[in-house]
């Protein structure tokens, strides 16, 4: 990649965590570093007509992929019995904060195998 | 003068205001130097002649030696010239990537990459011949006919088949100027632009 595209991408990057930032104030933190296997919650914006309010999603991040502007992750959680998976772009302004709640304990990048797994199943396999 | 020459330097993705995740091309653009008006009465055509990359005085031969020391520009690596463009320049004024605003629409033209020498399917986007199996080895990939018998004889002019591919002047129109940036001379397109990395663009404001 040319230098100047790595600065464009550097500077689209801050410019998301401050459009975030403004957006959200002093609740904005840091995305934290985490990995494929990390129980995570993420609040995310979304805007219904005029009005924007604040989503939690909290689940299990299965697969991060992608580099620079482009990396995203992809986090699945059982939602009333039914499977759900979501994925958000790494430096999306629309996430508004994220914490980590448990790291897991995995040997793969991909976790794409706890989808056929019981929710027991997939409590054995992250501890 | 809305007109500039450049580079394309890359791909990225930013995110805009309201937070949506757009693809663009990064495009080094200028500054240009204007090295020659041309008139109706004096060239039989109205053109601007735009200059672009500075290169030392010992790379240029001698004719664009000349042509550079007449005009009274530094010389440069490239010369492009734009006609009909309406054109309030005069000889040496600079063209930089200040311009263009964010949300212009422009085109960009460049050579597109070369991919060499390719069969119709590739090429003309056929859809091929027949089937894969019932006895069908080597035809999947055949152009078909490509006329008829007796009447005419001969194969219709421009009839579509395999070969050269790519390496041909590309114009891209209606790509929406999503940055400037006139301290680092960049210019952010939104989508994609024809040409490979590091390939000489022109830009033209529509």
């Amino acid at each position: 990649m040319h230098p100047k595209v790595k600065n464009i991408e550097t500077m689209a990057s801050a410019e998301a965590y401050e459009l975030r930032k403004a957006k959200a104030g002093d609740v904005s933190i840091d995305i934290p570093s985490f990995r494929p296997g990390d129980t995570v919650k993420i609040a995310v914006r979304v805007v219904e007509g005029e009005k924007e309010r604040i989503q939690n999603f909290q689940g299990v991040v299965i697969a991060r992929r992608g580099s620079g502007m482009n990396e995203t992750f992809r986090v699945r959680k059982i939602s009333n019995g039914v499977g759900v998976e979501r994925i958000f772009p790494l430096h999306s302004p629309t996430i508004q904060s994220m914490q980590v709640l448990k790291e897991g304990s995995v040997r793969r990048a991909k976790l794409y195998y706890l989808r056929g797994m019981s929710e027991k199943k997939i409590r054995q396999k992250l501890s | 003068m809305s007109a500039i020459l450049g580079r394309k330097l890359g791909m990225t993705s930013i995110f805009t205001d309201d937070g949506a995740f757009v693809p663009c091309t990064v495009i080094e653009a200028g500054p240009c130097p204007v090295v020659q008006i041309k008139t109706l009465d004096n060239d039989g055509y109205n053109a601007v002649q735009l200059g672009y990359e500075p290169i030392a005085d010992r790379k240029v031969n001698r004719p664009r030696a000349g042509h550079f020391a007449k005009n009274d520009v530094s010389p440069t690596r490239h010369l492009k010239e734009f006609r009909q463009l309406v054109a309030k320049v005069k000889n040496g004024d600079i063209v930089t990537v200040e311009i263009f605003a964010t949300g212009d629409k422009v085109k960009v033209s460049a050579t597109s990459k070369g991919k060499g020498f390719q069969g119709v399917v590739r090429r003309h986007h056929f859809g091929g011949v027949g089937m894969a199996t019932h006895g069908q080895s080597d035809r999947p990939r055949a152009p078909g006919s490509i006329g008829s018998s007796s009447y005419p004889s001969r194969v219709f002019k421009g009839m579509r088949m395999a070969g050269r591919m790519g390496g041909t002047r590309i114009t891209i129109r209606n790509l929406t100027v999503l940055r400037v940036m006139p301290e680092q001379n960049l210019l952010l397109v939104k989508g994609s632009i024809p040409g490979a990395m590091n390939s000489v663009v022109e830009i033209v404001k529509l």
